[in-house]
């Protein structure tokens, strides 16, 4: 292994996009609030577009497929972040908490 | 055919730059006891994957990548933050302050509200867990042999990208618009519900 032809291999990014993944993975378990399960999320998000792009750019033959992918991934992100936020507000207008503790009630 | 002398440490020694950057922020969004520290890692952890996409050939995503996460997703959490701030600040400030009193009392209301670190037994099983997925799947990547591809149809540029946009993803084009409309107005809608003009 040489460490000055590293960034040119597969296997380093895809050791890099797990050790994101289980970082998010961490903060998902360990987090009390839902703003800090969100950015965890955000984690988890971010580790599989690094994901698909090294297969991208190693092992696809058609090379903006994975460009394109990783976009249509982050407008999700986009669009899950500002419908959660919102939630995450209607709730804490609710409750005056965002602690997943304190959201333990069902109605109905 | 190198432009000067040390020019693969260099790459090298800014591709590890980037990398640190990525795991050092990410570390930092979720170990942060603060929020508002945690958003600013994920900033930095942003930077350090653009800087990776850029490695991969892509710089067209590096720039969307600092665009849409720094630019949109971590000013919108910070406004999401200053509207309903909750720290998880540990116990020993939690001592002499109730929970609710410092709502009311602080002149930034929101941002000091004390809440218990979780137990010790379950950071130890989410960092097991997490070091469990971590070497399995760096096991299953690092063992695997990758084959190659045999040819490479089209370059990666912003001009393929965009044909490609129009013609063979245009129907996931159009509808990523229309999700992202439903978002713009059920997060409208969402955030509006049950607010009263008093």
């Amino acid at each position: 292994m040489n460490l000055l032809t590293l960034h040119s291999s597969l296997e380093t990014y895809l050791v890099l996009a797990a050790c994101l993944f289980a970082i998010g993975l961490y903060g998902f378990v360990r987090r009390r609030t839902l703003i800090g399960m969100l950015i965890a999320g955000e984690i988890i998000f971010a580790s599989a577009s690094l994901n698909v792009m090294a297969f991208n750019r190693f092992l696809a033959p058609d090379a903006s497929n994975g460009t394109i992918f990783v976009l249509f991934i982050m407008g999700l992100a986009a669009a899950e972040v500002a419908i959660a936020l919102s939630i995450i507000i209607a709730v804490y207008r609710n409750y005056r908490s965002i602690k997943t503790r304190d959201l333990s009630e069902l109605k109905g | 055919m190198k432009p000067f002398l040390g020019f693969d440490y260099v790459v090298a020694a800014i591709f590890f730059l980037f990398a640190a950057t990525l795991l050092t922020g990410s570390v930092i969004a979720v170990r942060s006891s603060r929020i508002i520290h945690s958003v600013c890692g994920l900033a930095i952890g942003s930077v350090g994957l653009a800087g990776l996409y850029y490695f991969l050939n892509s710089p067209f995503l590096a720039l969307m990548e600092i665009l849409i996460y720094i630019g949109a997703v971590c000013i919108t959490v910070i406004f999401a933050i200053m509207l309903s701030e909750t720290d998880e600040v540990g116990e020993a400030d939690l001592v002499g302050s109730k929970p609710n009193a410092s709502v009311s009392d602080s002149p930034f209301p929101l941002a000091v509200e004390p809440v218990e670190k979780p137990s010790r037994l379950l950071q130890a099983g989410a960092l097991l867990v997490s070091t469990l997925v971590f070497a399995g799947l760096s096991f299953v990547g690092l063992q695997n042999t990758w084959g190659t591809p045999t040819g490479r149809v089209g370059a990666d540029s912003v001009e393929e990208v965009g044909k490609a946009l129009l013609t063979t993803h245009s129907l996931s084009f159009e509808l990523i618009s229309v999700v992202l409309l439903l978002a713009i107005v059920g997060s409208l809608v969402l955030a509006r519900l049950g607010r009263t003009h008093a």
